[in-house]
């Protein structure tokens, strides 16, 4: 995974609640197994029903169509638990997204990805969407996950809050499962103790114990 | 201090903590599926590694397949490539595939629970994220994405964030004609979409344990809807029963001995919860979603939202569904036109769902024009309803009786309506375009969406029944 420590770019204002991934990365006409990840980003959205481009949905505009960081607002990424919600956001450029909340699930599939997941209290998440709107692509954000600071034009800065444990994650771009491995042994020793102490649960087929 | 279910299960499960400070939680069966395992079983296979536990690991192909009677791996072309993926992998790494001509195949949250694979107090996940459906039992599950897949795949457990807990008390008695679909779908109306963010949910009072076990895997199945990644009805005597002699469950002197350890799970008197909510259910009557959340919701013969009645800030939202969902304010619903009927899903395609359609149907016949599609939760539900001929009423009131899939629920398998259509539908998410470019879901019950299929348009039931 790659790490993060700080970038620069386009905000992207997305100002609505409950954002669900059926609408960031929507099925089309079935499932394909490879994607154009960049393209199914809020296509039924992007288009009207004849095909055509919604010249003002924010993604259509030019100074949006690829961007460092998006802006949304409540329980953004509810719904369904598909990953591709969060590659369509990788494919063009976004590795760090500012909410008023996450659905639990979509949160940890942007850690998982490399994404970082800011949640900001009402106070400070109404100043940066008036900076953002203000901005409207033509000035530059910056995120540094080291200092916890969001910057904007005009000497905006913010702080923001993230566990320790995310941080360090993200800061370091460490291989989950690499991680985890390193308890092998804890592994191994707790399924012979559930062996013994619960032996249905370590049999999937338990009509034979 | 006394310990809720979900504790008891999860601090059972905690292998150790991470460094990170995340609990690994053993994953006791783990069920993929076609759509999001290839990539997964690819990174693995990159990775150097292999499924570390494939005897407590399955893949369900259940997302894809055509729902077409007779259909095979080509009757849906997108599909084969995700199916044969999966069989090759799973081949590759030991995993036994439900596939399309298994006696086990069907939707992977049926399937679990209806062969006793998933248990009470088990931990379970699936990359689907109404993997949830399972705490009907009084297991715990995790809908989980492709990479956290592929970390349990590769490591058996789950690095998770320990949640916090919600009890729902849900008091009355429900309406005769209402099912677990209405108890859900109210629920959503009264918490939101967002109100179990970051919880557990643990269903309890009156309502929760007169629900039939197909009734709770119900309840548990829109848990994800109200932003809970799990919820979870405590066993009793009903689930004990409902899993005797289930091929997969314990038997004999193990069956003995797994009875005193699920009697052990319900949450202690003193358990602490950090949200309580109440949730009146008496004499609840049909519910129907009437925009493009599931928390849309209200009772079939009430009137769609007035946006002017609305505090300003909401108004946009709900300006926007009406347009989208094709509905002026203040609406009644009961008299719209139906294009389609879905009966089907991991909510609601068990066979007591089945039956409770077929009730309604029977001797009639589905109005002309519209579409009426019922697909069971798996290949054992719909043998079960062929034996009693429920099918058979189905067919001859012109539905169209399906192959088990999840079909219309997400049209993974192309199985999607046309823009503009209106969709009465047992699903789970009424979201703008899922169901097609421009369809318009509601979410109902089995009773109601039948009885739409017949008279072509939304009906009130309750005033139906009564022969009004
Ligand atoms: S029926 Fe729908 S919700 Fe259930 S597993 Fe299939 S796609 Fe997911």
């Amino acid at each position: 995974m790659k790490a993060f420590t700080r970038i620069m770019g386009t905000a992207i204002p997305f100002l609505e609640d409950d954002v669900n991934t059926d609408q960031i990365a929507p099925m089309g006409a079935g499932a394909r197994m490879s994607e154009d990840y960049a393209q199914t980003l809020f296509q039924h959205r992007r288009h009207s029903a004849d095909g055509a481009e919604i010249p003002d949905f924010v993604f259509n505009q030019p100074q949006f169509r690829t961007g460092a960081m998006l802006i949304s607002g409540r329980n953004f990424g509810c719904g369904s638990s598909r990953e591709s919600a969060v590659w369509t956001f990788l494919a063009i450029g976004v590795t760090c997204i500012i909410t008023r909340s996450f659905a639990d699930m979509y949160r940890e599939n942007c850690l998982q990805n490399g994404i970082l997941p800011i949640t900001l209290p009402d106070a400070q998440a109404d100043q940066l969407e008036a900076a953002v709107v203000a901005a409207n692509g033509a000035a530059p954000f910056a995120v540094d996950l080291v200092s916890q600071e969001i910057k904007g034009p005009h000497g905006l800065r913010i702080a923001f809050d993230i566990s320790p444990a995310d941080r360090a994650r993200l800061l370091e771009g460490l291989d989950d499962i690499g991680l985890t491995l390193k308890h092998k042994a804890e592994i191994e020793a707790f399924e012979k103790k559930m062996a013994q102490h619960i032996p249905w649960s370590q049999r999937a087929d338990a009509s034979s114990l | 201090m006394g310990r809720s279910i979900f504790d008891k299960i999860w601090d059972a499960h905690v292998v150790c903590q991470r460094m990170d400070g995340r609990d690994l939680l053993f994953i006791d069966r783990h069920i993929t599926h076609e759509l999001h395992a290839p990539h997964a079983f690819k990174k693995l296979k990159a990775a150097g590694r292999k499924v570390r536990r494939p005897d407590i690991t399955f893949s369900a192909l259940d997302h894809t397949p055509a729902s077409t009677p007779g259909r095979d791996d080509n009757t849906n072309p997108q599909s084969k490539p995700f199916l044969d993926a999966v069989r090759a992998a799973s081949r590759e790494n030991g995993v036994r595939v439900f596939d399309l001509d298994d006696a086990d195949y069907g939707i992977s949250h049926v399937v679990g629970p209806e062969i006793g694979m998933v248990l009470p107090g088990a931990t379970h996940a699936v990359p689907d994220s109404h993997a949830c459906t399972v705490g009907g039992l009084g297991a715990l599950a995790f809908g989980c994405g492709t990479t956290e897949l592929e970390h349990v795949l590769a490591t058996q457990v789950m690095a998770l964030v320990r949640p916090k807990r919600m009890r729902v008390h849900l008091e009355g008695k429900i309406g005769a004609l209402a099912s677990a679909k209405d108890v859900a779908l109210k629920i959503l109306s009264q918490i939101g979409v967002s109100g179990g963010r970051g919880h557990i949910i643990e269903f309890a009072g009156p309502v929760a344990r007169a629900l039939s076990i197909e009734g709770r895997l119900t309840l548990c199945n829109l848990t994800i809807e109200m932003g809970s990644r799990s919820g979870l009805v405590a066993p009793d005597d009903k689930t004990f029963d409902w899993l005797y002699g289930r091929p997969w469950a314990p038997k004999g002197a193990m069956w003995d001995r797994a009875l005193a350890h699920w009697r052990t799970l319900p949450s202690d008197e003193d358990a602490i919860f950090e949200r309580e909510v109440t949730v009146d259910c008496h004499g609840l009557q049909p519910q129907i979603t009437w925009g493009t959340d599931p928390a849309q919701v209200i009772e079939v013969n009430g009137h769609a939202p007035n946006p002017a009645d609305l505090p300003a800030e909401q108004r946009g939202a709900i300006e926007r569904a009406l347009d989208y969902m094709g509905l002026q304010a203040g609406q009644p619903l009961v008299g719209l036109p139906v294009h389609r009927i879905f009966i089907g899903s991991c909510t609601n395609a068990r066979l007591p769902d089945l039956q409770e359609a077929a009730e309604i149907v029977r001797g009639q016949h589905v109005a002309q024009g519209v579409v009426a599609l019922v697909s069971a939760g798996s290949a054992r539900v719909k043998r079960e309803a062929e034996a009693i001929g429920v099918d058979k009423v189905f067919r001859d009131a012109g539905f169209i009786w399906g192959e088990s899939a999840c079909s219309m629920c997400a049209g993974a398998n192309g199985d999607r309506g046309e823009a503009g259509e209106r969709i009465l539908s047992t699903t789970n998410r009424n979201f703008e375009n899922r169901q097609g470019r421009g369809v318009r879901t509601h979410l109902v019950g089995p009773a109601l969406a039948a009885a739409a299929a017949i008279a072509g348009k939304i009906v009130d039931v309750p005033k139906m029944k009564a022969g009004e």
